[in-house]
């Protein structure tokens, strides 16, 4: 197959050798899971379970909530022992409203109905499924996968592209994944095909995993709709848009969706998700975790309950002293955690403590404009130009240099020879956008109730008026009918 | 009493055309860009800005006796919006712009008078006679016109907690090298 090559990129050190070796293995079920109500994107999802209420494993905890939600379901059987805030997976800290599980030890599924054939059922059956099971993209852009089944099934999607990337260094769950479960990772790639109605999938994996390419190709054998392809390692080739240029040689246009060029992407796991909740009726309850870096004793792939901090799986691991830096994702584009009672969420990929000698060094000086930056772009913008603009809050002109076609993959700053931090400049400008964008809707929303209470202080006037009125006239035909008599 | 009648009729008619002259001899242009402004404005006349409503504000900022940065619900969001509108470039990294103040209710003094429901430009308090109210905060603008009624002292305005939502990452500071 003729591939293509995206512009950019960068070859960080792999180190999955670290955790590539060690199979998948079960986490033993922790004392309290912390099941969070947002673990997607769009709306959080609303609870539906009581305080001291026993679930069963799969049975629901919260409902999705409008169009773009996706339901959660209990990781265990157990006892909910509160509804309450929560330290939430993210680099701010702050609390999310989380479920707290005690499970009973048994882990005792709840019954599903499964189906005879899923090759027979209609397709938009698929995708209904895939929505009860809560399944999102696994990848760690958590964007409800039904969602994009469901939009898939009325566009003119050509090519349904399964992403076995992991371009991330350290990760290696998907690697496993695809090694050791390739047949029910294929089942899942076929279920989804059934759901799109469409009949070819290429699934890419990056050239520097032998084995899972071998596992996948040897299972995808006989299937003439389904072609396994190794891409060449590259950051960030995981990227949907970079992958499909890669593989497809099209580009999705600025600020466009994948759709656009007829292209499904779907990670490899979300396939074994889809392949669970179609084949077993399971719903999306645990996922793996790549538990790696410098500050970790045993580097393992776990299969862990979604809700279990990321202190028992450091604990279960072992850790030496305190890491010098805890990530929840990749080193690049992973998320910065303030502490380990953090819980696993659907899109967390891996947990990284990393030591010293892993983190970079060297402090910040100023641009040089070099250019390193701009000839590693893999969206070819210019980081350095935007990066000013970022700089002196200049954000109509950070947009005009394409601000919001930035990936925040961290390339830039990586190559960067004088340490800026670039992303974070970007992830800042970003910020003081929707903020302003925030302010903006407040301002409107503000305006109209002004309007309306405006509106309806007359209208209580006007009634005031018309009521008077009304009284003198009644009072003035009392006295006439007083006067008659 | 013909006489009255002809008299006061003519009277009538050479003043009206008199006046009607003199409004078109002496009108006085209104700049279309203080309608403009004032649009963009919250409309809430809370006078934080100092000015007794929004109207009087977009006039002083119109014709640039009070600086584009003057309207504090409105923001960094409408500082943007008035420098567009009357092409101005403002640098607004000096705004304070963190923490955005909100009213709140304090359930333990609060006596259900509904003053402040009937004082707050958003309607952004909701309650009933002897009840205890409670400001909702995606409509509070934190204008601060309960609190000076409240006769308990039962409101406040408070900071703005972040919430996930809300949220931003801050600007690196970067150490001189």
């Amino acid at each position: 197959m003729k591939l293509f090559r995206f512009r950019g990129g960068i070859h960080p050190p792999s180190r999955k050798e670290l955790s590539a070796g060690s199979a998948i293995e079960t986490m033993p079920l922790p004392e309290r899971l912390y099941i969070p109500m947002q673990q997607h994107i769009g709306t959080p999802a609303e609870p539906a379970v009581k305080i001291g209420q026993h679930v069963l494993k799969g049975q629901l905890l919260a409902r999705a909530s409008g169009a773009l939600s996706a339901p959660i379901h209990a990781p265990t059987s157990g006892w909910i022992r509160a509804v309450t805030d929560f330290t939430a997976p993210h680099p701010s800290g702050l609390p999310i409203l989380t479920v707290v599980l005690e499970p009973d030890g048994k882990d005792e599924w709840d019954e599903f109905p499964l189906p005879k054939d899923p090759f027979e059922m209609p397709p938009e059956l698929i995708a209904e499924r895939v929505a009860a099971a809560g399944i999102v993209g696994m990848g760690g852009a958590t964007f409800p996968t039904a969602v994009k089944l469901g939009g898939a099934t009325n566009k003119h999607i050509h090519t349904l592209l399964i992403n076995g990337g992991e371009c991330e260094p350290y990760l290696t769950c998907d690697d496993r994944l695809m090694r050791e479960r390739a047949f029910e990772v294929i089942d899942g790639v076929l279920l989804i095909l059934h759901g799109i109605r469409w009949g070819r999938a290429i699934i890419a994996i990056e050239d520097n995993k032998h084995e899972a390419l071998e596992a996948m190709r040897a299972t995808a054998k006989g299937y003439g709709q389904l072609e396994v392809v190794a891409v060449p390692t590259l950051y960030p080739m995981g990227s949907e848009k970079q992958l499909i240029k890669t593989v497809t040689g099209l580009e999705v246009p600025a600020g466009g969706l994948a759709a656009q060029v007829g292209v499904l992407v779907q990670n490899v796991a979300t396939a074994y998700a889809v392949h669970e909740a179609i084949r077993y009726g399971r719903p999306l309850v645990r996922r793996i975790v790549t538990v790696s870096g410098g500050a970790v004793r045993d580097r393992r792939n776990l299969e862990v309950p979604i809700g279990t901090l990321v202190d028992d799986l450091l604990r279960h691991c072992g850790h030496d002293g305190e890491p010098e830096r805890l990530l929840m994702g990749g080193p690049m584009m992973g998320t910065v955690l303030p502490h380990a009672m953090v819980p696993i969420v659907k899109g967390s990929n891996g947990v990284l403590a990393l030591s010293k000698p892993e983190l970079p060094e060297g402090s910040a000086s100023p641009c040089i404009r070099c250019g390193s930056c701009v000839r590693v772009c893999p969206v070819g913008l210019m980081p350095l130009e935007l990066m000013k603009r970022a700089q002196n809050n200049d954000l109509d002109g950070a947009q005009d240099y394409g601000l919001s076609d930035c990936l925040s993959c961290g390339t830039c700053a990586y190559v960067c020879p004088a340490h800026l931090p670039l992303t974070h400049y970007f992830n800042y400008a970003k910020g003081e956008l929707a903020a302003r964008a925030q302010q903006k809707r407040k301002n409107d929303y503000t305006r109209q109730l002004v309007q309306a209470r405006q509106a309806r202080l007359e209208r209580e006037a006007q009634a005031k008026a018309a009521a008077a009125a009304k009284r003198k006239a009644e009072r003035a035909a009392k006295k006439a009918q007083e006067a008659e008599a | 009493m013909l006489a009255a009648v002809l008299s006061l009729t003519v009277l009538g008619l050479a003043l009206g055309w008199l006046l009607g002259l003199a409004a078109r001899r002496f009108r006085v242009d209104v700049d279309p860009r203080v309608a403009q402004v004032e649009a963009l404005m919250p409309g809430s006349q809370c006078g934080q800005c100092g000015f007794p409503g929004c109207s009087p504000a977009a006039l002083a900022v119109v014709n640039g006796e009070a600086p584009l940065t003057l309207c504090p619900p409105g923001g960094k969001a409408l500082v943007e919006a008035l420098g567009n509108t009357l092409g101005i470039s403002v640098d607004t990294s000096a705004m304070n712009d963190g923490d955005p103040q909100l009213a709140r209710v304090d359930e333990t003094i609060c006596i259900g008078c509904i003053k402040c429901l009937r004082t707050c430009p958003t309607d952004a308090i909701v309650g009933a006679p002897k009840q205890i109210h409670v400001v909702m905060e995606r409509a509070c603008t934190g204008c601060g016109a309960c609190i000076e009624i409240c006769p308990t002292g039962a409101l406040a305005l408070m900071e703005e907690e972040p919430t996930l939502r809300t949220w931003r990452w801050a600007k690196p500071q970067l150490v001189a090298a």
